[in-house]
């Protein structure tokens, strides 16, 4: 079994904006960049639970839509005088198909 | 005694391959070559210049039949490979089988047309080989001929530009926002478009093709946005796929290319690979740079060495003379690079250079492209440039030379750009006052008045004094409108009217922009900037608003959405209250709360729930009360004369008047209007951003108050007598504050900066001004008047927001 799932194609995603993917342990909020790369975060702000997809997006970076905390897309860790981070996730893109780490998906078992 | 090696496919990596070998051991390997394509090997990559007339196919010719005979290579051309047997090692095509010791697959890539109807129609082209090139001059003969290319890429565009050296009319229709995305950022791409449409080419970005149209040639390609473009041919340019048929047939081992080590050998000992028709370490290739090198690596290991494949860093240029791009390594965005961007808006350059702790990772740039080797060389070394970093981008050549001039926008606005609208004063009328003597700022307003009524175009003046004078004057320092320019707010806003800049990726070249796709402070306000200036032209971008004003709802702490309808006035129906409340039960709405709006507000409902829940509420006639929005809100009003004993007017009917007249706009900042029906002000409109407030004689039109954060009462701005003329006032007073306040400045901070009385000279004083103030407020919302909420619930406007991309959460955990 391939360790990574199909989760939809990169046009599904415009440009600059994001989509979640539902798992059974909460959203994953996963961005498409100006520059056509993927990141896969989880969609809940450390702070308090801001849904991260509907943050406004710049460089590989996102805001969340709550309170304005700023998070970088690679490491999920919080930017400026904030402090947190929030569960990031491999993605891979293949022939324009987004695919994401299996773990991700099913992570009950996976989950540190 | 030489071995026989087979090679499937003469293109340029087989080409290469071919000849270190004869170079190196001639007496190696007895070499057979097969083609499909009827001809040897050719320069694929020069077929543009023989589109566009400037190359014949005999002077692109690599190998030709003497070379071949005189190195003792066997050729079968017009002969595709049908099968190979690796028990009895043999190849064959439809009239020969040979045998072979070694096998080399190099059958490149096939163009990817894409799934849709009217694909096979005679007319539909791709762009690889020299018969595709025939067949589109054949096409060419016909006068005024069309073409359609789909695809804005690299071949696309070149494609694109021979077709119309040839005198086709040529449309580009291209899926992202902006062309070559995968080789340029947007600035460099707003650039190369603006290059091709000065040619005549059109462009349409974010453009989906649903079908070919005809019935036994092409007619017309359809989009799904229902624009439909007539075409005699249609040449699908929407990238490649490796060749890799006949690998697969092989039992090979492909992915998406034929799967290669690092010494170019596929999985089964004795055959390999090189070429686009490979994937190495999960990368494919589609430029000649790496394909040389693998050719390289394959000669010198079928001659017994032992050499490794490393791709190296390449970069790409545009063969269409005039349009200078260049592109190379790595150019996202990220929290850890740092980017340096050079803009010349009068000569069309752009450049960026791409920064990671010190080392250059890459870079993009258009107009002047001289130095790209220079940086490639950077890149590939990854030496670390903090030394001598200040004058970097300028390149090796660099001597102390001219910094960046940040006047270059205005230096270039012709003589007759208007700098101040509201005495008419054009640049030309500055330049001529200091040549006729005027020593400096003051001198300059004195004579020709600018910026001496509302005072936005203060900074633009001067910066205009001071091309005039040069190093006499000191610019004053302006507020500027984020770290991405040097300039402020009113600035931006005039010089995107004088300059006709229409999308946010042109006002960022133009004005030269720091950065290249701005930040969350620009990108909002320009993109409000563009929808004031530029109604029915300019393409909202969503990705430029806040959340709320991208959904249409208003985001709560817990990631639900509020939704309140329009209720114009204030007035409802028993109706509109049932439809209200059947969709509060159907949608589970926690909370149901009358706000201070005098509207409903149902709170707490599901993202994913918004388009149904306002279909429901269309359905009964409702439309969005963009209760979200930096525009139009809510206007309050009394009951009035209609019930009350005091009422001196129907306020009520007026307030629905004003509403039904003004909802859909946006502004720089939430717009909230009252009506009250007598001084006693029920309504409490003597502290909206515009009261009425009725009286026996007419109405007293009231403005710049505020309640929240600050709070201020309103200032008369006029009394009049009809309530044409109030409504006619109020829409000029709108249009005014739309055109000229600063995005985020409610109304009062807006009048404090410019003056309750030049506001009056506008539009209470001078009439003609305020019809034609009223006139463009109205026609702007002939495009804006439209319920969001139905685009969206029936429509099908954005539908990517509201549904998960993948929904995994009914799958049991494994
Ligand atoms: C729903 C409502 C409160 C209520 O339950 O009554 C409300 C709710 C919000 N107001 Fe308000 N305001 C509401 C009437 C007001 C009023 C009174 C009025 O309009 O008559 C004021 C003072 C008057 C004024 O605007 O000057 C008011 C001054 C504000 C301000 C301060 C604005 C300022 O310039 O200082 C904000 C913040 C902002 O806009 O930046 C704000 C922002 C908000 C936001 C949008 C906060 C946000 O960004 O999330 C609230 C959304 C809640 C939600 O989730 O739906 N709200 N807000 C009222 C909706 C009116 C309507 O029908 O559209
Ligand atoms: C118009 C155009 C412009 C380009 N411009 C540039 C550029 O500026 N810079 C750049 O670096 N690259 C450019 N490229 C890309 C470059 O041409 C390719 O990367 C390169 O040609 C790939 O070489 P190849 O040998 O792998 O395949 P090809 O050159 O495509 O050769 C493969 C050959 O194999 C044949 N074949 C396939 N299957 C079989 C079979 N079963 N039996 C027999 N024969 C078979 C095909 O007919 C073809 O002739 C351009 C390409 C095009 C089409
Ligand atoms: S505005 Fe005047 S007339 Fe109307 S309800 Fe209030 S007090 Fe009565
Ligand atoms: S919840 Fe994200 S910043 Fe507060």
């Amino acid at each position: 079994m391939s360790d990574f799932i199909d989760i939809g194609a990169v046009n599904d995603i415009p440009v600059r904006a994001a989509r979640v993917v539902k798992t059974a342990q909460g959203c994953i909020a996963v961005f498409r960049t100006s520059h056509d790369k993927i990141f896969a975060i989880d969609d809940k702000c450390p702070h308090k639970g801001g849904p991260l997809s509907n943050g406004i997006q710049h460089g590989e970076s996102i805001t969340c839509p709550l309170h304005n905390w700023v998070f970088d897309l690679n490491t999920g860790v919080a930017q400026g005088v904030d402090e947190g981070s929030v569960q990031t996730y491999p993605t891979k893109v293949l022939d324009g198909r987004i695919l994401m780490a299996r773990a991700a998906i099913y992570k009950s078992v996976a989950a540190e | 005694m030489a071995q026989k090696l087979v090679i499937i496919g003469a293109g340029m990596a087989s080409g290469r391959l071919i000849e270190y070998l004869v170079e190196n051991d001639p007496s190696a390997y007895e070499i057979t070559l097969f083609n499909a394509e009827p001809r040897g090997n050719y320069n694929r990559i020069m077929l543009s210049p023989v589109l566009s007339g400037d190359k014949t196919y005999e002077d692109i010719i690599t190998h030709s039949d003497e070379w071949y005979a005189e190195n003792n290579v066997t050729t079968y051309f017009g002969e595709a490979v049908t099968s190979v047997d690796q028990d009895a090692k043999t190849v064959s095509c439809a009239s020969h089988t040979v045998t072979y010791d070694k096998l080399v697959i190099a059958t490149g890539s096939a163009p990817f047309i894409i799934p849709v109807p009217g694909k096979e129609l005679p007319g539909v082209m791709a762009y690889r080989d020299l018969d595709d090139v025939n067949n589109m001059l054949a096409a060419c003969e016909k006068a005024n001929a069309k073409a359609v290319v789909i695809g804005g890429g690299l071949l696309g565009l070149e494609a694109a530009a021979g077709l119309q050296e040839q005198g086709m009319d040529v449309t580009v229709l291209h899926i992202a926002p902006h062309l070559m995305d995968r080789q340029l950022d947007p600035a460099a791409g707003h650039l190369l478009r603006t290059e091709l449409e000065r040619r005549d080419i059109k462009i349409h970005t974010e453009g989906f093709t649903k079908a070919i149209l005809g019935e036994d040639k092409v007619d017309a390609v359809l989009l799904e946005d229902g624009t439909v473009y007539e075409a005699d041919i249609v040449v699908m340019s929407a990238g490649i796929r490796p060749e890799t048929r006949l690998a697969t047939d092989m039992g090979l081992h492909v992915e998406r290319g034929v799967v290669v080590n690092d010494g170019m050998q596929t999985s089964v000992d004795d055959i390999y690979a090189v070429g686009e028709c490979i994937e190495h370490r999960e990368q494919l290739y589609g430029l000649v740079a790496p394909l040389y090198d693998q050719a390289k690596v394959l000669s010198e290991n079928l001659l017994g060495g032992d050499a490794v494949f490393a791709p190296v860093e390449i970069s790409t240029k545009l063969k269409v003379t005039g349009c200078d791009l260049f592109s190379a390594g790595d150019f996202a965005e990220g929290e850890d690079r740092e980017e340096i961007v050079f803009r010349d808006a009068v000569r069309g350059v752009y450049k960026r250079l791409i920064l990671r702790d010190d080392i250059i990772i890459g870079a993009v740039m258009y107009g002047d492209t001289a130095d790209g080797g220079w940086f490639l060389q950077k890149i590939k070394s990854g030496e670390d440039i903090s030394e001598g970093r200040d004058t970097l981008i300028f390149g090796p050549n660099f001597a102390g030379g001219a910094p960046v001039d940040p006047l270059a926008a205005v230096a270039a606005l012709p003589l007759d750009a208007e700098i101040c609208g509201c005495n008419g004063v054009s640049k030309g009328d500055i330049l001529a006052a200091i040549k006729g003597g005027a020593d400096g700022l003051d001198a300059v307003k004195a004579i020709t008045k600018a910026s001496t009524s509302c005072g936005t175009c203060a900074g633009l003046t001067a910066q205009v004094v001071q091309t005039g004078m040069g190093d006499d004057f000191v610019l004053p320092e302006a507020e500027i409108m984020c770290k991405c320019t040097d300039y402020s707010h009113d600035d931006v806003r005039k010089l995107i009217l004088s300059k006709e800049l229409k999308s946010i990726p042109a006002a960022m070249q133009e004005l030269q922009w720091k950065t290249s796709c701005g930040c969350i402070v620009c990108r909002p306000a320009l993109n409000y900037y563009m929808v004031c200036a530029w109604p029915g032209e300019y393409t909202d971008d969503g990705q430029s608003r806040f959340i709320n004003e991208r959904v249409h709802a208003n985001i709560q702490k817990d990631g639900t959405y509020s939704v309140v309808p329009r209720m114009f006035g204030g007035i409802t129906t028993p109706d509109e209250l049932r439809a209200i409340a059947d969709a509060a039960d159907k949608y589970n709405v926690p909370t149901v709360k009358v706000t201070g709006g005098q509207r409903i507000d149902l709170l707490g409902i599901e993202k994913e729930d918004l388009p149904a829940i306002w279909y429901d509420l269309n359905e009964a006639g409702m439309v969005s009360g963009q209760a979200y929005a930096k525009g139009l809100r809510t206007v309050k009003t009394c009951v009035g004369s209609d019930h009350c004993r005091f009422g001196t007017q129907d306020s009520t009917g007026l307030g629905i008047k004003l509403e039904k007249e003004m909802w859909g706009a946006w502004s720089p900042h939430k717009f909230k209007l009252a009506v009250s029906g007598c001084p006693r002000n029920c309504a409490e409109a003597t502290c909206k951003d515009l009261g009425i407030v009725c009286v026996d004689s007419g109405y007293q039109v009231l403005v710049g108050g505020a309640a929240g954060m600050d709070l201020r009462e309103t200032e008369l701005l006029a009394q009049v007598a009809t309530e044409e003329e109030a409504i006619e006032l109020s829409c000029a007073f709108y249009q005014l504050y739309r055109e000229g306040a600063q995005y985020l400045h409610r109304p009062y901070k807006w009048i404090a900066k410019v003056g309750l009385d030049w506001v009056k000279e506008q539009c209470v004083e001078d009439l003609e001004k305020r019809a034609a103030l009223a006139a463009s407020f109205r026609y702007s919302q002939t495009f804006y008047k439209v319920d969001p909420w139905k685009e969206r619930a029936s429509k099908g406007v954005d539908s990517h927001e509201y549904k998960p991309l993948a929904d995994f959460s009914k799958v049991a955990a494994e």
